[in-house]
C-alpha cells in the first residue's frame, strides 16, 4: 500500500493539540474523548482530555467537537487541464479541504484526455504545487476516450496513474474491457466504470419514470446502467480482473453488483450523496443547476436500495462525483444544460443531516464509508491511531448553516445542496500532516 | 395570473375565467370591427424558437386585436441563429419593455425560464415535449361549446403521446374539467409511468367506442426510423381513427397540422363530427382572453383568481 502516485503541495508540518475532542474511527475502533495531539504531522498521542501537552504550540478547544478520519473521495472532477474555467487543482483541492477530505482522485476526461504518461507526469508536477490535498490522477482506458484503442496502460502506471477510467462514457465495446482487464494483470491500476448503455440512454435527461412522463422529458431506464454492470461483471469474473463501479443509481444495479460479489467477482462500487439523498422528484423544478446530472436522479425506491447497499456493504464508499460547470452551462433549458454537479463541500454535511440525525444511517458507518474510497486504488486510509499521518476532519455535528451563503471554495455553483439548510459542519482539515482548510468564521484557540 | 407556463397551475375556476373571456371576445369577432383598445400603448412579444403556423398567428393576431403594438421574432434569421443564448435574447427584447413574451421553444422549461429573467408575463406556447397550455384551453373552450360541460364525458387521446406536449396539457385540463381520459398508442409511444397522471392506458382501439371525444395526435414520419412503430402502414392499421372507427355520435379533433391518411383518414377529417376547423377559431379568441387575462384582467376589474396563478420560481435559486 503506497501513497506514492498520490500527490500534494510541500509545506508546513502541523504541530497542534485539539484538545477535548470526541475521537470517533470506527475502522480503529476509537471512539472517546481525547486530546490529540499532532506533532511534525502526525498523530502523536491520543492523551486523556486535558492532559496532552505539545509545549509552545496551537491548541483549540475541541470540547464538543467530532475529530474524525478525514475522507477520501475516489470520483471528482477537477476539469484541468482543457477547462479551468470551470475548477482547477487548486480550487478543487481547496473544495476538498474544506469538506473534510483529505484525498481524491481526479476523473481523466479532461480537454484533451489524461491519455499519454507526459499527461500524468504534468498533472502530478502541477499537484506537487497546487494542492491542499492528496490528488491521484487517473488515466482514461481507450486513447483519447475514443473507445476504439487501448491506452498504454503499463507506461500510464510508471509515470504515476492512480487507475484507469474513462468516466462519463461507458467502454461500449465489451472486447476491449476484456482486453483491458487481460492487460491490467501486467500492470495493475483498479479500472472504474461509468456503466451506461448509450443505446437503451438515448438522449435522455433523466430518469424514466411517472416524472418524466409528466415533464415530456426522455428518460433514461435504470436497465441502461444494470445490463452494462451485469455485462462488465461477468467479463471481470471471467478475466480475474478488479473494477469498480462508479455512481450506483438504480436499484437493479445494487442487485447486480450485490449478484456479482456473491459470485467471487473482485469488484467495488460507490455511490455519490446526491442519490442517496434525492428523487427524481426534484427534477420537477426543472432546474439543471441542482437536478441534473448522469446518472440521473431516481425514484425514492431506488433511493432506499442505495442506502440499503451502503448499510449492508453492497455499496463500498461514498463518492461525490464532483462535477463542476460554469453558469452560462447551466443557464439554458434543463434538456440542453450540462450534467453534474458539484459535492464535495457539503457530502459529509449533507449526508449527516439526511441520513444519519433522522437515524437512517450511523455516524460511524458515514464515517467509515467516507474514507472507504480509498481501498479500491490501494491508497492507505486514514486513521487516527497514533504513528498515523495527520489526516483529520474535525466537525461540529451541531453547526447549522446554509449551503452558498458564504460562497464556494470550489470555482462553481452548481451545488446540488444550494440553498439548503445543513447541520454539521467541517471546520478545519489536516490533510497529509498539513493543515489544508480552516473555516473562515472558526475562531482558534490560543497557543498553550 | 402572472405567466401562462403550465395548465397544471391553473384551478378549474381560473381555466373557467378565462373560457368566458372567450366568450365575450367571440361576440367581439362578429362586430364590423373587431377591435378593442385594450392594450393601447402595450407592447407584446412574440418569440418563437420552432416552425408554427396556429399557434404564432392566431397569437400575434389576437394581440393585435386588442391593439397592442406587436414585435415577432422568429429564430431563424435572428440573431439566434448567430448563437445568441435564450437570456441574452430575452435581456435584448425586454428593453423595449414588453408587458408580455409570447414563447415557442424545443425544450422544457424555457417559458419558466424566460419568466424567471424578464419582468413580463410569460406565455408558454409550447415548450418541447413538456406544454402547450393555450392549445389545451381552446381545445377545452371548443369542447365546452358543444357539449355545455366536459364533466364526466370520456375523451380518448390517441397516438403518438410520447413526443406531444399538446397530450401532456390536454390530458391535464380535461381532466381538471371533470372529464375521464384514457391514452391510446402503440406502447413505445406511451411513456412509462403516464398512468400515474390518473389516465387510463390502452394500446387497443377496440373499446373506442366508449369515448365521447377522439383527439388524435399527429405521427411525425422519422418516429418509423427511430423504431418507434415498425412502419407508417402498420401504424394507421392498428390506430388510424377512420369513418369505420369513429361512431356517429362521437367528437373528433385534431390540434394540427394532420397528417391525411395517417393518424386520421379522409373523410373523417371532413366529416361533420370533426371539430378541427372549429379549435383554430377558438385559438383566437381564447388567446385574446389568454393576454387579456394576464394583462388586463386586474387592472378592469379584479377576480379572485388574480394573482393566484403561476409563480416561477427563478432557476438556480432555492425555491
Amino acid at each position: 500500500m503506497s501513497q506514492m502516485q498520490l500527490e500534494m503541495r510541500a509545506g508546513e508540518s502541523a504541530d497542534l493539540v485539539l484538545r477535548g475532542a470526541t475521537v470517533l474511527d470506527p475502522i480503529a475502533g476509537i471512539e472517546a474523548q481525547h486530546d490529540v495531539v499532532i506533532r511534525d504531522g502526525r498523530v502523536a498521542e491520543l492523551a486523556p482530555p486535558g492532559g496532552g501537552s505539545a509545549g509552545d504550540v496551537e491548541t483549540i478547544d475541541a470540547t464538543g467537537l467530532h475529530a474524525l478520519p478525514a475522507f477520501f473521495d475516489p470520483h471528482v472532477h477537477l476539469r484541468t487541464p482543457g477547462q479551468e474555467h470551470k475548477e482547477d487543482i487548486e480550487t478543487g483541492s481547496r473544495s476538498a479541504a474544506a469538506g473534510g477530505y483529505c484525498g481524491v482522485l481526479a476523473m481523466a476526461n479532461t480537454e484533451p484526455p489524461v491519455s499519454t504518461p507526459a499527461d500524468v507526469e504534468a498533472l502530478r508536477e502541477d499537484a506537487r504545487t497546487a494542492a491542499s490535498v492528496r490528488i491521484g490522477f487517473l488515466a482514461t482506458v481507450t486513447r483519447g476516450m475514443e473507445g476504439e484503442e487501448l491506452t498504454e496502460m503499463a507506461s500510464l502506471r510508471d509515470a504515476g496513474a492512480a487507475g484507469f477510467s474513462d468516466d462519463g462514457l461507458p467502454i461500449r465495446s465489451a472486447r476491449l474491457l476484456r482486453r483491458a482487464l487481460q492487460y491490467q494483470r501486467l500492470c495493475g491500476g483498479t479500472i472504474a466504470l461509468h456503466e451506461e448503455d448509450p443505446e437503451l440512454s438515448g438522449a435522455g435527461v433523466m430518469h424514466e419514470g411517472p416524472v418524466s412522463a409528466a415533464l415530456g422529458l426522455e428518460g433514461i431506464p435504470s436497465i441502461s446502467e444494470s445490463t452494462t454492470i451485469a455485462r462488465d461483471a461477468a467479463i471481470a469474473g471471467y478475466e480475474g480482473g478488479r473494477i469498480h463501479v462508479q455512481h450506483l443509481s438504480a436499484v437493479e444495479s445494487v442487485e447486480a453488483v450485490g449478484a456479482a460479489k456473491a459470485a467471487g467477482v473482485q469488484i467495488t462500487c460507490e455511490a455519490s450523496p446526491h442519490h442517496l439523498c434525492l428523487t427524481d422528484e426534484e427534477v420537477r423544478s426543472l432546474d439543471p443547476h441542482r437536478f441534473k446530472m448522469n446518472p440521473p436522479l431516481r425514484s425514492e425506491a431506488d433511493r432506499q436500495a442505495l442506502i440499503e447497499g451502503l448499510r449492508d456493504g453492497t455499496i463500498d464508499c461514498v463518492a461525490t462525483d464532483h462535477a463542476p460547470h460554469a453558469p452560462e452551462e447551466k443557464e439554458v433549458p434543463f434538456e440542453q444544460a450540462a450534467m453534474g454537479v458539484t459535492g464535495l463541500e457539503t457530502a459529509f454535511a449533507a449526508l449527516h443531516t439526511e441520513l444519519v440525525l433522522p437515524g437512517v444511517l450511523d455516524l460511524g458507518l458515514l464515517v467509515e464509508r467516507m474514507s472507504a474510497g480509498a481501498e479500491p486504488f490501494d491508497v492507505e486510509r486514514p486513521s487516527l491511531i497514533p504513528g498515523s499521518e495527520a489526516n483529520i476532519a474535525l466537525c461540529d455535528l451541531s453547526a447549522e448553516w446554509t449551503v452558498g451563503e458564504d460562497g464556494y471554495e470550489s470555482r462553481s455553483a452548481n451545488s446540488w445542496c444550494a440553498g439548503r439548510k445543513l447541520t454539521g459542519r467541517v471546520l478545519m482539515t489536516v490533510a497529509g500532516g498539513q493543515v489544508a482548510y480552516r473555516l473562515r468564521s472558526f475562531s482558534l484557540g490560543v497557543a498553550a | 395570473m402572472r405567466h401562462l407556463l403550465s395548465i397544471d397551475d391553473l384551478s378549474k375556476a381560473e381555466i373557467e375565467a378565462i373560457l368566458d373571456r372567450a366568450e365575450s371576445f367571440a361576440e367581439v369577432g362578429r362586430r364590423d370591427i373587431k377591435k378593442v383598445p385594450t392594450l393601447r400603448g402595450r407592447t407584446v412579444v412574440t418569440l418563437f424558437y420552432e416552425s408554427s403556423t396556429r399557434t404564432s398567428s392566431s397569437f400575434e393576431l389576437a394581440a393585435k386585436r386588442l391593439s397592442a403594438d406587436l414585435v415577432s421574432v422568429k429564430a431563424a434569421g435572428s440573431s439566434v441563429d448567430k448563437g445568441e443564448s435564450l437570456k441574452d435574447t430575452v435581456a435584448t427584447l425586454s428593453a423595449y419593455e414588453p408587458a408580455a413574451i409570447v414563447i415557442r421553444h424545443p425544450h422544457a422549461g424555457a417559458a419558466q425560464l424566460v419568466a424567471g429573467w424578464a419582468d413580463a408575463a410569460v406565455v408558454n406556447a409550447g415548450d418541447g415535449k413538456h406544454e402547450h397550455p393555450s392549445q389545451a384551453l381552446l381545445d377545452v373552450y371548443t369542447l365546452r361549446r358543444r357539449l355545455g360541460s366536459l364533466e364526466g364525458k370520456r375523451i380518448w387521446i390517441v397516438g403518438d403521446v410520447l413526443h406531444s406536449r399538446v397530450a401532456r396539457s390536454n390530458l391535464i385540463a380535461f381532466q381538471a374539467m371533470g372529464a375521464e381520459v384514457t391514452v391510446c398508442g402503440p406502447p413505445a409511444l406511451i411513456p412509462r409511468g403516464l398512468e400515474q397522471l390518473g389516465c387510463e392506458v390502452s394500446h387497443s382501439l377496440d373499446r373506442l367506442g366508449e369515448a365521447d371525444v377522439v383527439y388524435a395526435l399527429r405521427l411525425q414520419r422519422e418516429r418509423m426510423q427511430e423504431s418507434f412503430v415498425p412502419s407508417i402502414r402498420e401504424y394507421a392499421a392498428h390506430f388510424q381513427i377512420d369513418s369505420r372507427r369513429l361512431g356517429p355520435r362521437q367528437l373528433l379533433m385534431h390540434p394540427g397540422p394532420v397528417n391525411r391518411g395517417i393518424e386520421l383518414s379522409g373523410e373523417v377529417i371532413d366529416s361533420p363530427q370533426s371539430l378541427i376547423a372549429e379549435q383554430v377559431r377558438s385559438g383566437l379568441v381564447v388567446r385574446m382572453a389568454i393576454l387579456y387575462e394576464l394583462l388586463a384582467a386586474g387592472d378592469a376589474e379584479p377576480t379572485p383568481a388574480a394573482g393566484n396563478g403561476a409563480r416561477a420560481t427563478p432557476i438556480g435559486q432555492p425555491a
